[in-house]
Formats: structure tokens, C-alpha cells, sequence
């Protein structure tokens, strides 16, 4: 039994604007391994949300072909897509993306609703409990700060028990004290969870604190390190 | 695997539909108001209609008050005399219009005088004030008088009324009687009096208008259409008609046309626009859930999953839309038996039934899917790499569903006006017209923008190049704003003309100087003594006009009777019944005009008789110049060719003719004439009318100064009723235009704000928005109203019949006013950003 969840070969992503092609992602191929804290890094047009998107099936590749949690994304289609990011996938957004006209709860659990979970609620009390939300369960998202929001964002990723967490810049839009509590929450829930956790940012501290980062420049794989740790 | 087909998973599907449709409760208000409104005017304007069809049909006997009638214009013939004697009539009447003198005042008023003999009516009720009176007026001897002219006429049971030579006591007030409207007994009220003594009157003379009528109750065996039908050709080539109580209901009901168009016309734009209320709203509402739908992708919901939540909410507010339009319909019908109250001549008994309640509920449903669907079609297309990458950049307008949607809309437009008008051409027309407004507002648009981008002002200055520059950048609203504010505009204006049109038809002028009293019915040996009354009260005559009755006997090479025979024939058949009132002159009058042949001044000796005929008599006897006329004169047969076509302008309340024939042929035939002259006022109306009663009793004397009051009354009422049902279309139109310029709203806030935080001022920021707003407003409301133009004319040739002179007032009022409340809407975007600090807006608006 493979121990890879995430197998990339190869991938390409081109974007055809009028007659001229534009290369975003080229000759990307790398694994991750089940369980493990991985990140990707680079500069401001390196292709890295592109490439989080590809991981997670939101878009087609070029060329390539992606592997995740035992499934090849090109054959699967779009619904197929939607149900694998259900069970197996959980995200967690810069901008929170919580939906406003959802209150803290009803948020945390749709994943959990989708799968046709009937104690949702329940696991989404004790997710907000976690996070410390708990008297805040029945807020709108408008009504809660930055860092709560995002702490909502954390209890949603987790309610489904995903097998591989991706989070865009998750401190991107809260200060550095925030941003640290959530870094810190998000650590210690995916260790609970034995969840594989992919993050994307541009800081270069959050990196260290991951098992391996794959650096990105102009859409081409630069480095593929193992670190020490420090979480 | 899709858990769709689970009952959790709809159960989860309905829990989000409305965990996130309660949250938007406030956006989702324009939308419903839109299907409230126009559900509302179609419910109401069903269920009336449905109402007054059961009403005719449940009373048909009682507005007859006989199971069927002969009727004739003259002495029942023997052949008919032996039709009536078989069939064994159970009343008749003689009925004409006479003037009528009250001894105790003095005072003389033209009326409907009705000799009746025998117990009429057999059905409905003869309502009359004392009640007894409608059972002792006939053994009494005396006359049964309109309620409303015993009341103006400061009379009561006891005074008298003169009919001709005799006095009759006023027995009681006739309240109501069967088949007579509230408007018509206003012109001529009617005076009920027992058949036995109209000999005694004198009134009825050779040529003078009458109508016997034969009433009779039929035994429940027979069958009075099968009866109609067999002796209805009989009956015709005598100058005689049948009438069966359903025929004449269904008469009633095709006389109401006309109003029922006209009401479902403006059922039917306040629907339309409520589906482009619907399509505005849920677009801005849609735009604003994409977000939320990639986030659900995200997390692992399907499209169909996102689409059906969505669709719910559509499905839901739909419902309560209907239901709400529905019971608002139900109660707005309970207002038309007050509005219509003069027209029918029957009280309307109001039901509320199903179907048009159901209809409403489910068109609520269908309209706002079907409208929704374009906008709706967009959660299925997106991507949940939106979330990412937080631009619609990539959303894929999928070309076939939207052919196919529109397709679906343009055959709902179809059927629906289809369905209202019940004409599949009209409706046709409807939908075609429709689509080709919608492409010259289109095209007008781009064609607007290109101009703006070729012609492009570039030495103006910041704000107005700004405020021109948002009408054509990219994602900006041009297209979407002119199409709904045009679109709106049209309908409105369309609306508005047809109005007019309707009310045209009615229209008389009250001018001055001209003839305000008519004498008809003057013999000529009463003539030059008529005169000499009139002359000395300082008084002019000033038409003095012969008359002299006549049916046409044969047409062309074909004898009339034959023609009636004929089922192919396309002769309409009211010619070949009509009792045509000619006059003879050497002149044409203000009111004609020769559109072929040659006006005859004097008939020439040895020559044939060169008669001139109205245009519309050409029309439907398929006559043209030089085809043989021959008539019939009281008995005499007279040879004519038709000598010219004439025009004619029937609108005023003038003496006009169809057939006129030179002078020089009808001088000597048995005739009557129509005396006019000008009274300045109520007095010397009142004395010349009582001196010529008195002395020439059997003279009917109309007074058009009280025709003018009675016809401006029902001219409220009619524009009562065109207001009220205007108002619908008109509210709705305002509410899609806010949420057309809604529409525009996210686009403009982002880019004043941004202006805002690059140093802009209030006012800079209020001019460009202003400036472009206005340019849409104007541009929109004057394409709408110059095609509103186009599509009223093709109203009132195809649908009306009728002449269209435009109005000027959508130029004057809807052109400002909608550019007013366009730029209001506008302006009103934007307090937001001139008001706050542009971070708090951005946050705000996300």
C-alpha cells in the first residue's frame, strides 16, 4: 500500500489568451507523503495558488497527471471531483471564505451535512469548542473578527476528517500575534487529526515549521527540501 | 457517490435553501414584489373576467326577461304576423324615443317610451318604487318612470307625465328593468306605459324610428337555438330578427371586448416587466452567491447540489409571490363591479373560483424559474477555483443552455400572450414585437457605445470624459441598463398611447357655436312652423337636414334576399339588414372628404342616380364605383351607381352620413328632418324645448350639452379604469428599474471608491455618476418611447381598429421623470462611498 497521498508527474498549466500561450506551471512533478506537514513557497507569481488548485482538482492541468489520496483526478469529472474534496479534502482560505449568510456553525458543518452526517451539529459544537468559538456558534461570519473567522475556517476544514488539508496564506490577512494562535491551533488540530497538511505561503518562519518545502520561481520547481521541523 | 436521491440529502438541500435565503431576505424583496405585482394584475383581471362570464350566462334570462324575442324596425309583415300568432307571444312593446313634458313644472326631457302589453318581464324583475307599482301600472292606466329623472325632475308617484297627446299619471319610479344600462337610460330614460293607449299618444307617425318587440317564454322542451337557427333567414328577409336569451348574452359578453382586451393588455405588461424585474434581481442576487457557490464546490458540494439550492430559493419566493399576487388579485377583483358599475346592466355577483388562483400560484413558480434561469445558469458554470483566484474571469457562459433557456422564454411570452388574448396571431404579433424591441434596444446600445468610443471627447473635461468612459469599458452596464430602462420605458409609453387610442374613441368635443340642440323626427309639414318657433327667440337654424329611410334591395346584379341565402358571400351581413337614414345635398361637409369617384351636386336629367357612400360601406357591401345600388323606398324601388367614396369622420357628434345622394332625386320621397341649432344656455334650452313640446309633441328634442356630461362621466369612468390598471405596470416598472441600476451598483462603488482613495471629491465622484446615469436614462426612456410609437399604431390598426395621433406627454413626463428616477437610483448607490471612508465601503462591499 502506497504511503503517498498526493503523486504529481509532469504537470503543466498553460493559459491561451488570443493567440499567445502563457505558461503558468511547467515540468512539476513531486510526492506527499500521508500524515506529513508539507509547504510550497514563492514569490508573488510563481504559480503557487495554481498549482494548490491543481492538487485539490478545482482545475484541469495542461499536461500531467495528479494522483491524490489513491485517485487520478483526470479521470475523474467534475462531480466525481466534488465528492473525492468532500471526504478526503479540507481547505482552509486567506480571505476565510466562510459563507456570510451562514451563522458560525451552520458553516463548520456543511461539509459534514454533505456527507449526509446526521450528528453534525454535535461534531461541529465540539470543533467550536476546540477553537474556543463555543459561545460564538450562533454568530453570522460578519459579526466575528478576522482571527475568529478563520478559527471557524479551521473547525469547517476539520469537520469532515479530511485525509489532506490545503491552506492558502492562512495567516495572510490577520496580524502577527492572531496569526500565530491560529498557526499554532492548526498544528495542534492536524495532530490530533493525523491529517496530511499542504500549506502555501510566503512566509518563510511558517515554512521552517513544516516537514518539506517545495519551493516554486517562474512556475518551475527552484528546490524540494526535507527541514527539521520545529512545530 | 451523490446522495441526491437520499431523502437526507434533500432534507440537507432545503435546510440550506433556506438557511441562506433567510439571511438574504431583504435582497430577495424586489424580486418577490415584481411577481406580486404582476400575478396580482393578471389574478384580479381573470377572476373578473371568469365573474362576469358566469354572471351573463347565469343571468341571461334575467337581462332578457323573455326566453327569446322577435323583434322588428316596422309592423311586423303578415309573414311574420303568422310566425308571432304560431308561436303565441306572452307580451310585446313598441318602443321609441319621444320627448315627454311634465305638467307640474313645466319641464320636457327626451325618452325611451316603452308600450308594453302583457306580464314582462317573465324573468328578472321589474323593480320599481312603490313595489305594488310594477304590478298595478298596467290596470291603472298610468306610466312607470326612471327612478333618476323622477328625482331631477323633482317628481313623485302621483304628478303626471305627458307622452304626445295624452297625460298619464305617474304610477311609480321604474328602478330597473331588464336589459337596460345605468348609461344608456341616461341619455333617454325609460318610461314605462300600458300598449293600450299609445294610439292616443300620436307619436307613432310614418317614418319615425320604432321597434316592436314580441316577448315570449318557451316551454322547457324546446329548443329556442334550433328554433333561432330555422327561423332566423325567415325572419331576416322581413326585416324582422330573433333574439334567444343566450345570444344575447353572448352579444353582452363579445360587447365587453374591447375592456377585456384592454385589461389583459395591461395584465400582460405588468407581467412582462415583473419577469424582467424577476431576471434583474435574481441576476444581481446570483452575482453576489457565486462566491458562496465555489466555496460549497470546495467543500465538496456538486452542481447540482449548488444549482438546486438556488433554485429552491427561486421556487420558494415564487410560491409565496404567487400566493401573495393571488390573494391581493382576489381582493382587487372585489374594486372592478364599483369601477365597471355603470357599464353592465346587471349587478355582478363576485365568486372567487380555483383555476385563476392556481394559475397564479403556478405562474408565480414558472415565471420566476424561467426568468431566473439565465442568472441561475451561472452556479452550475462556476468554478470553485473562484475562491482562489476571486474573479469571474473564468466562468464559462455555456452557449447552449442559454439558446435553450431563451428559447423557453420566448414560447412562455408565446403562449401566455397567446393565452390572455386569445388570438394566436395577436399573440404572435405580441412576441414578435417583443423580440424586436429587444434587438433594436441592443443594437441602439452597441451602436451608442461604438459612437461614444469613435467620437470620443478627449478634450472635456475629468468627470464628464469619466462618466462617458463607464459607458463603455469593460464589464460596463450600457447594454443591460438601456435594454431594461428602455424595455420598461416601452411597455409604459406602449401603454399609455393605447389609453389614448381607447379614449380617442370616445372623445367628443364641446365646442362652441356649434348645433348643441338636435330636433329629429320633423315632418315636412311641421317644418317651416318648427322654424318659426325657433327664429324668434333669437335662435339660428343651423343645420336644416332631410331625411329619408330606405334598405337596399339589391346589390350589384344580386338581390338581397338572395345574398342573405349565400354562405359564401362576403358581404357583411348588417348591410343586408340595415334600415340606412340617407339625406340628399349639393355639398360635401367639413366632415368628408372624396377618396374615389366624383362628388354629383345635382342629379341630371336622363343620367343615372350617382350616390356617394362612406368608406366603410364600400368595405363591407365590396362596392366601388359605378356598381349598381338599387334601394328600397318605403315600397318604391329606386336604381343608383355608386358616384364617389367618401371618407368620412365619425369621431364628433355630428350629423354624418353613409349614403348621400344628390340633389334633385329624394326631394318628393316620404321623409323627416333634422333641425340644429345653438342654445348659449340651460334657460333658453329649457324654454325652446318646452314651447316646441307643447306645440309639436311628436318631436324628439336632444339636448347634446347633457350628452356631453353623460359621455364625459363614462369617459372618467373608462380612465378610471385604464389608471387603475395602469398603475400596476407602472409600479412595476419602477421596481425593476431599481433593480436595473442595482444592477450597476457593485461595479460603480469599487471604481468610486478607488477615485475616493486617489484624492477624488464628493462632487467629482457625485458628477460622474450623475453624468452617466443620465445619459442612460435619456437614451433608454427615448428609444422606449420612439418604439412605443411604432408598436401603439400597430395596435390600433390590428387590435382597435381605431386612428392613433400620439400624445405628447411620454415625451414630456416619462422621458424627465424616468431620467429623474434613474439618476435618483444612481446617486442613491453611491451615498455609501460619499458618505464613509473608503476602507469602511471596501470592507462593506467586499
Amino acid at each position: 500500500m502506497s504511503t503517498k497521498i498526493l503523486k504529481i508527474h509532469d504537470l503543466e498549466k498553460t493559459y491561451t489568451s488570443g493567440s499567445k500561450k502563457l505558461t503558468v506551471l511547467s515540468a512539476i512533478s513531486f510526492d506527499i507523503e500521508k500524515g506529513s506537514i508539507f509547504s510550497i513557497v514563492g514569490p508573488s507569481g510563481s504559480g503557487k495558488t495554481t498549482l494548490l488548485g491543481l492538487c485539490a482538482g478545482l482545475d484541469h492541468p495542461s499536461a500531467g497527471s495528479i494522483e491524490l489520496c489513491g485517485s487520478n483526478l483526470q479521470d475523474l469529472n467534475e462531480d466525481e471531483r466534488a465528492l473525492l474534496r468532500n471526504k478526503e479534502v479540507g481547505f482552509i482560505f486567506q480571505n476565510f471564505q466562510l459563507l456570510p449568510t451562514l451563522t458560525a456553525l451552520e458553516n463548520v458543518i456543511v461539509p459534514l451535512e454533505l456527507q449526509g452526517e446526521k450528528n453534525a451539529a454535535k461534531v461541529g459544537l465540539e470543533l467550536l469548542e476546540k477553537v474556543g468559538l463555543f459561545d460564538r456558534v450562533h454568530h453570522y461570519p460578519s459579526q466575528l473578527s478576522g482571527g475568529e473567522q478563520q478559527r471557524v475556517a479551521l473547525a469547517r476544514a476539520f469537520s469532515n476528517k479530511p485525509s489532506i488539508l490545503f491552506a492558502d496564506e492562512p495567516t495572510g490577512n490577520l496580524d502577527e500575534e492572531t496569526g500565530e494562535k491560529v498557526i499554532q491551533l492548526l498544528f495542534q488540530l492536524n495532530k490530533e487529526a493525523g491529517t496530511t497538511l499542504v500549506i502555501i505561503t510566503h512566509d518563510l518562519d511558517l515554512a521552517n515549521r513544516t516537514q518539506q518545502i517545495l519551493r516554486l520561481k517562474g512556475g518551475k520547481i527552484m528546490s524540494n527540501e526535507k527541514t527539521v521541523a520545529v512545530s | 457517490m451523490s446522495k441526491l436521491t437520499s431523502k437526507t440529502a434533500i432534507q440537507w438541500l432545503f435546510k440550506m435553501a433556506w438557511r441562506d435565503g433567510k439571511a438574504s431576505i431583504s435582497r430577495l424583496l424586489l424580486f418577490m414584489a415584481s411577481i406580486i405585482l404582476g400575478i396580482a394584475a393578471v389574478v384580479s383581471i381573470q377572476l373578473f373576467s371568469e365573474n362576469l362570464k358566469d354572471n351573463i350566462k347565469n343571468q341571461s334570462k334575467g337581462l332578457m326577461g323573455a326566453d327569446f324575442i322577435i323583434d322588428s324596425k316596422q309592423l311586423p309583415s303578415k309573414k311574420v304576423q303568422a310566425i308571432i300568432d304560431s308561436l303565441g307571444a306572452n307580451a310585446s312593446e313598441v318602443n321609441f324615443v319621444s320627448m315627454a313634458a311634465f305638467p307640474k313644472n313645466e319641464g320636457t326631457k327626451l325618452v325611451k317610451v316603452r308600450a308594453l302589453e302583457g306580464e314582462f318581464p317573465f324573468y328578472g324583475d321589474l323593480e320599481t318604487a312603490p313595489a305594488s307599482a310594477a304590478a298595478t301600472y298596467q290596470k291603472l292606466g298610468g306610466a312607470l318612470v326612471d327612478a333618476t329623472l323622477l328625482l331631477q325632475y323633482n317628481l313623485k308617484p302621483g304628478d303626471s307625465i305627458k307622452l304626445g297627446k295624452l297625460t298619464f299619471p305617474i304610477i311609480g319610479a321604474l328602478k330597473s328593468i331588464p336589459g337596460t344600462t345605468a348609461i344608456s337610460s341616461s341619455v333617454a330614460p325609460t318610461v314605462l306605459i300600458p300598449f293600450r293607449f299609445i294610439n292616443e299618444t300620436e307619436l307613432l307617425q310614418q317614418g319615425s324610428r320604432k321597434e316592436y318587440q314580441y316577448f315570449f317564454v318557451a316551454p322547457p322542451t324546446m329548443d329556442i337555438e334550433l328554433l333561432a337557427k330555422k327561423l332566423g333567414p325567415v325572419l331576416d328577409t322581413e326585416n324582422a330578427d330573433i333574439d334567444t336569451h343566450t345570444s344575447t348574452s353572448a352579444r353582452l359578453g363579445r360587447s365587453y371586448d374591447n375592456v377585456g382586451r384592454f385589461l389583459n393588455l395591461s395584465a400582460f405588461i405588468a407581467l412582462l416587466l415583473g419577469c424582467i424585474g424577476i431576471a434583474s434581481s435574481v441576476h444581481i442576487y446570483i452575482k453576489e452567491k457565486l462566491k458562496n457557490v465555489a466555496v460549497l464546490k470546495c467543500l465538496g458540494a456538486t452542481r447540482k447540489q449548488t444549482f438546486l439550492i438556488y433554485l429552491l430559493q427561486i421556487v420558494g419566493i415564487g410560491l409565496i409571490g404567487g400566493i401573495l399576487g393571488s390573494a391581493i388579485g382576489v381582493g382587487l377583483q372585489y374594486a372592478f363591479p364599483y369601477i365597471l358599475k355603470g357599464f353592465l346592466p346587471f349587478d355582478i355577483q363576485i365568486a372567487i373560483t380555483a383555476t385563476p388562483i392556481l394559475m397564479g400560484v403556478t405562474l408565480g413558480v414558472l415565471m420566476s424559474v424561467l426568468f431566473a434561469l439565465l442568472p441561475l445558469l451561472g452556479t452550475w458554470y462556476v468554478s470553485p477555483l473562484e475562491v482562489l483566484r476571486g474573479t469571474d474571469d473564468h466562468l464559462v457562459k455555456p452557449r447552449k443552455a442559454r439558446l435553450f433557456t431563451l428559447a423557453a422564454i420566448i414560447l412562455f411570452i408565446f403562449l401566455f400572450s397567446f393565452w390572455l388574448l386569445k388570438d394566436a396571431v395577436n399573440g404572435l404579433l405580441f412576441t414578435v414585437g417583443i423580440l424586436i424591441t429587444f434587438a433594436i434596444m441592443a443594437g441602439v446600445s452597441s451602436l451608442f457605445m461604438k459612437a461614444i468610443k469613435k467620437y470620443f471627447p478627449s478634450n472635456w473635461g475629468f468627470t464628464t470624459r469619466q462618466s462617458l468612459l463607464n459607458l463603455y469599458r469593460p464589464n460596463n452596464q450600457t447594454m443591460v441598463l438601456i435594454l431594461s430602462i428602455g424595455l420598461g420605458t416601452f411597455l409604459i409609453s406602449t401603454l399609455y398611447f393605447t389609453k389614448d387610442i381607447l379614449l380617442a374613441k370616445t372623445s367628443v368635443e364641446n365646442r362652441t357655436k356649434d348645433p348643441n340642440i338636435i330636433l329629429m323626427d320633423v315632418q315636412n309639414t311641421q317644418k317651416e312652423a318648427v322654424i318659426n318657433t325657433i327664429i324668434p327667440k333669437g335662435l339660428e337654424i343651423i343645420d336644416n337636414i332631410p331625411i329619408v329611410t330606405m334598405r337596399m334591395q339589391r346589390i350589384k346584379e344580386r338581390l338581397v334576399n338572395d345574398i342573405r341565402q349565400d354562405s359564401t358571400s362576403e358581404i357583411n351581413s348588417w348591410i343586408l339588414n340595415h334600415e340606412f337614414r340617407t339625406t340628399y345635398r349639393s355639398e360635401l361637409i367639413a366632415s368628408e372628404e372624396i377618396i374615389a369617384g366624383t362628388w354629383v351636386q345635382q342629379m341630371q336629367p336622363g343620367e343615372p342616380i350617382l350616390i356617394s357612400i362612406a368608406d366603410n360601406i364600400a368595405k363591407d357591401a365590396g362596392l366601388n364605383i359605378g356598381d349598381v345600388v338599387v334601394f328600397n323606398i318605403q315600397g318604391v324601388l329606386m336604381e343608383t351607381n355608386v358616384g364617389s367614396i367618401r371618407k368620412v369622420n365619425w369621431a364628433n357628434l355630428q350629423l354624418n352620413f353613409s349614403i348621400v345622394f344628390p340633389a334633385g332625386v329624394l326631394e318628393n320621397a316620404p321623409q323627416f328632418n333634422v333641425l340644429t341649432t345653438y342654445v348659449p344656455n340651460d334657460a333658453s334650452s329649457a324654454d325652446l324645448q318646452r314651447d316646441l313640446v307643447q306645440k309639436f309633441p311628436t318631436i324628439s328634442i336632444l339636448d347634446l350639452r347633457q350628452i356631453f356630461t353623460i359621455v364625459e362621466d363614462v369617459l372618467n369612468k373608462i380612465a378610471w379604469i385604464i389608471n387603475f390598471m395602469a398603475f400596476f405596470s407602472i409600479l412595476t416598472g419602477i421596481i425593476v428599474l431599481i433593480g436595473s441600476v442595482r444592477n450597476s451598483k457593485y461595479q460603480r462603488i469599487k471604481e468610486s471608491v478607488l477615485l475616493r482613495t486617489l484624492g477624488a471629491k464628493s462632487s467629482q465622484i457625485l458628477q460622474i455618476t450623475a453624468l452617466e446615469y443620465v445619459y442612460l436614462g435619456m437614451l433608454g426612456s427615448l428609444v422606449g418611447i420612439l418604439l412605443s410609437l411604432i408598436s401603439s399604431q400597430l395596435i390600433a390598426t390590428l387590435v382597435f381598429k381605431e386612428p392613433f395621433i400620439p400624445s405628447v406627454v411620454p415625451f414630456l413626463v416619462f422621458l424627465p421623470g424616468i431620467t429623474l428616477l434613474v439618476l435618483l437610483i444612481g446617486l442613491s448607490n453611491i451615498r455609501s462611498v460619499l458618505k464613509s471612508a473608503p476602507l469602511e465601503v471596501l470592507r462593506k462591499e467586499g
